[in-house]
């Protein structure tokens, strides 16, 4: 009985402890990561590096500016389709979503959040690069909005339905219309949240490198026109890891270096002000 | 008085409209990705999934999509293996035992593992990650069990090992704080009586925490697998990428694809439209599994959590 | 806490044999706020002590500072002794696990295991202490339903989830849970606060039976309850213990004003 006791005790502390190990084990890798991606990144950056375009090998080192560049460009052309389209979908489930229509839309969306990203870029090949002709920053940009529009509606439907009611029946009881109490008393009330969950979306397909493989393509030129083929970080990232010679690997990690700083001051930005918030 | 006013019916039926934009992406998807995929499947039949085979040169044109489905199983695979126990733990960890001061950044370093773009996932992989792998596992187990079919194989890092375990690390945020979640509604009563009757911290979480939780945890490691499943760039960078037969994964220790990568790889240098159509086919696949893994996360994740929630208001 | 040693020899010695649990300057807390102050109360064996008081008074958290649950909660601390046969509950060496099988509880709203059968529910206990399967479990199952009269209610669906039976069966069931373990004593936590009248009057006739075999500490709301199923009553006020005696003298012939204000239904 005791021995049966301490081995129950014995277990209890192993226990402990191996959930400490799990907590441990998650974290080497992210920190490897973000040591790896400084130690090797930070020495890369440069003015000359940020601006210009790829050069050549033995020649000159060139940098990653166009697919800095592409990479912005394909975040603000996918937040202009992606976010008034998601942030309207997200308002209908939220306010008019008591209907089966709307929650079989609820449950599409959830469907598409998880759709792996590589079949988006097919969608997208097939839609956008064969009507047009040509890879394109646009088709780019409609992959990224395929995978934004879920998660913004998601998002903007958990905001709005955190505005207590009463906000939503004291404009209504000031004679507005439904409509105007939703654009102008209740979006506003739900702004911390939304801009969160918007601003994280937008930090996921910042990173995103599947659907673009199969639609901007990836070059080394400068912005050519939404038409044109186009560079983007992630791309680079993929495409110089892959290549045989130690200068373009070890841009890779430069550009590793920007699209991680990208990702993390969304993230962690986001995060410290809408903490700050709900302290107040 | 709405119907004089349509202000209020416009802005609904334009907000209905719209957010029927889920349903036409996934309306334009499926219909993109079954009519892409009708040639192959027209020349193949059913063959095309049981297939090994995959060569484009005209003339003598052969492709099945085994191997990449074998891949893609067998990866994800050793990602739950290595992943649920892991999330478990932290997620027991966060809810039962971390103190208080620590909750709150601990949670917050885990989630930033999914913050982190896959492509930096297998840049690591690739250059980092893989000599761990090599070096502490795959040459002592090689070295002394390396006669294990299972074993077998040059051990060179890029391979199903590697990119089971990178998925694995991928997979965690996801499982973890859904499990935190179910976890933390489990009722504080059952915990009480537990304690009452002289269990320990351990058998209270084992047999009646995670016993209650269990469908939801359950919920969460399959939305972990939906994860793996369509995890792309990441593998692609580290697990070899081989084509045919020799992409079937017949040991830890042998290069592969799974159906992602071998879109990812092949997709843009296909030219025919059998080839390309081929790609698709498995795209097509791979959206199929996906569709019924994650249907299934939802149902079961959303249920437990209703029910919980009901239970503990 | 420095003159903790004398304290406990002295009380030790005091100590007499029918003294089953005694509390020596027992003070608890959740953060900041203060839930009981300096309690010396003793539980008399084989007896049924009732505490009562309006609610917030700090008699929950005392019940649970005498089988040590109360520091489950994360801001819960508490300084003073509680002796179980003359030992501190809190001393160093001791566990908290094994002192829980010794004072068992039984909690305001009853809960049965709800993934665990009517069988497993009161087989729990054991179980954790490695009893196998086999006729001697099935033997204490069966005597603790019995103890618990629920026996003959149950006796044919004990597969059933524990949740599957009625309030005032779940909480006899909870009982039956808290005995299989044979514990020395039992603490109830208002057990009927959530039933109905007939649950709760069959709850009462199991508590006057068990002090037969067990020590009962039973917190109640209910000075009618209290009256009926009592040896002894504390009555207890703003974290402090106000009044204690005989349940008779304290109902009939309060010597506190505050007491008898409660008791004569004056305020709570």
């Amino acid at each position: 009985m005791i021995n049966n006791y301490a081995f129950r005790k014995f277990k209890n502390r192993l226990f402990f402890v191996l959930c400490l190990a799990c907590v441990v084990i998650a974290i080497v890798p992210l920190l490897s990561i973000l040591y790896e991606v400084i130690a090797r990144g930070a020495p890369q950056l440069s003015w000359e590096f940020l601006t210009q375009g790829p050069g050549t090998i033995g020649v000159s080192a060139g940098g990653i500016g166009p697919a800095i560049q592409g990479s912005l460009i394909l975040i603000g052309l996918t937040s202009l389709i992606g976010i008034p389209v998601g942030i309207l979908s997200g308002v209908y489930l939220a306010e008019f979503g008591n209907n089966r229509y709307a929650s079989a839309m609820r449950t599409v969306n959830d469907v598409l959040t998880e759709f792996p990203s590589i079949i988006v870029g097919i969608t997208a090949f097939s839609v956008v690069v064969l009507t047009m002709g040509s890879f394109s920053a646009i088709a780019g940009a409609v992959a990224l909005s395929f995978i934004l529009i879920p998660v913004v509606a998601r998002t903007t439907e958990e905001s709005l339905k955190l505005v207590p009611n009463s906000v939503r029946e004291a404009s209504l009881a000031l004679g507005a219309h439904k409509w105007r109490t939703t654009l102008s008393v209740v979006l506003p009330a739900a702004k911390s949240g939304l801009v969160t969950g918007t601003l994280l979306a937008v930090a996921r397909i910042a990173g995103e490198t599947a659907p673009l493989i199969m639609t901007v393509l990836g070059n080394t030129y400068f912005f050519q026109g939404f038409g044109q083929p186009m560079d983007a970080l992630p791309l680079r990232i993929w495409r110089n890891a892959l290549q045989p010679y130690p200068e373009l690997q070890a841009q890779g990690w430069g550009a590793a270096l920007v699209l991680i700083l990208i990702v993390l001051a969304l993230n962690i930005g986001v995060r410290l002000a809408s903490r700050g918030r709900f302290r107040k | 008085m709405n119907r004089k006013f349509t202000g209020d019916n416009v802005f609904k039926i334009l907000a209905a409209v719209i957010a029927a934009s889920a349903v036409v992406i996934l309306i334009v998807t499926a219909y993109t990705l079954v009519s892409g995929s009708v040639p192959v499947l027209q020349r193949f039949g059913l063959g095309f999934f049981a297939g090994t085979q995959w060569n484009p040169v005209e003339g003598r044109e052969i492709f099945g999509a085994l191997p990449y489905v074998l891949g893609t199983l067998v990866t994800s695979g050793i990602a739950l293996l290595i992943g649920v126990p892991l999330s478990i733990g932290i997620a027991v960890f966060l809810v039962e035992m971390a103190p208080k001061a620590l909750r709150v950044p601990i949670a917050y370093l885990v989630e930033l593992l999914a913050a982190v773009p896959s492509v930096i996932y297998g840049l690591w992989g690739l250059f980092v990650f893989r000599f761990w792998i090599q070096n502490y596992i795959e040459i002592p187990v090689s070295n002394s069990l390396g006669w294990l079919p299972i074993f077998s194989g040059t051990p060179f890092g890029l391979d199903v090992l590697t990119a089971g375990i990178i998925l694995a690390i991928m997979i965690i945020p996801t499982v973890a704080s859904i499990s935190k979640e179910v976890i933390g509604a489990v009722p504080n009563s059952i915990r009480e009586g537990a304690y009452s009757i002289g269990a320990t911290k351990w058998e209270v979480i084992r047999h009646w925490v995670l016993s209650y939780g269990r469908s939801g945890i359950f919920g969460a490691v399959i939305l972990g697998l939906g994860r793996a499943v369509g995890e792309t760039m990441a593998v692609t960078m580290v697990i070899g990428n081989t084509i045919g037969p020799a992409a079937i994964p017949t040991s830890l220790f042998k290069p592969s694809q799974t159906m992602s990568s071998l879109i990812a790889n092949g997709f843009l240098e296909s030219t025919a439209s059998l080839e390309k159509s081929a790609y698709i086919g498995v795209g097509l696949f791979l959206l199929l599994l996906s569709l019924i893994i994650n249907i299934a996360a939802h149902v079961m994740v959303t249920r437990v959590l209703k029910v919980k929630g009901g239970a503990v208001e | 806490m420095n003159s903790k040693e004398n304290t406990e020899k002295s009380y030790t010695e005091q100590m007499r044999p029918d003294v089953k649990m005694q509390s020596i300057g027992l003070n608890a807390w959740f953060g900041q706020k203060q839930a009981l102050k300096d309690i010396n109360l003793t539980v008399k064996a084989n007896a049924v002590t009732a505490i009562i008081g309006p609610s917030g008074c700090g008699k929950s958290t005392f019940i649970r500072t005498l089988n040590r649950m109360h520091e489950l909660v994360p801001t819960a601390k508490m300084s003073g002794q509680v002796l179980l046969d003359g030992k501190d509950i809190y001393a160093d060496e001791v566990d908290p696990v094994q002192i829980r099988r010794r004072v068992g509880m039984v909690f305001q709203k009853p809960n049965p295991f709800p993934t665990m059968s009517i069988y497993d529910n009161v087989a729990a206990g054991l179980k954790l202490t490695g009893a196998k399967k086999g006729k001697n479990l099935d033997e204490v199952v069966k005597r603790s339903l019995e103890q618990a009269t629920l026996w003959e209610e149950v006796k044919d669906d004990l597969k059933k989830p524990g949740t599957s039976i009625s309030g005032g069966q779940q909480q006899r069931l909870c009982i039956a849970r808290a005995i299989a373990l044979q514990p020395e004593v039992i603490l109830m936590d208002e057990p009927c606060s959530a039933l109905d009248p007939i649950a709760t009057a069959k709850i009462e006739e199991l508590i006057v039976n068990l002090k037969n075999d067990y020590t009962v500490v039973i917190v109640t709301h209910s000075m009618q309850q209290a009256a009926r199923v009592s040896d002894f009553t504390a009555f207890m006020y703003l974290g402090q213990l106000v009044e204690f005696g005989e349940t008779s003298g304290v109902f009939e012939n309060p010597k506190n004003e505050l007491t008898e204000k409660y008791i004569t239904g004056k305020f709570g």
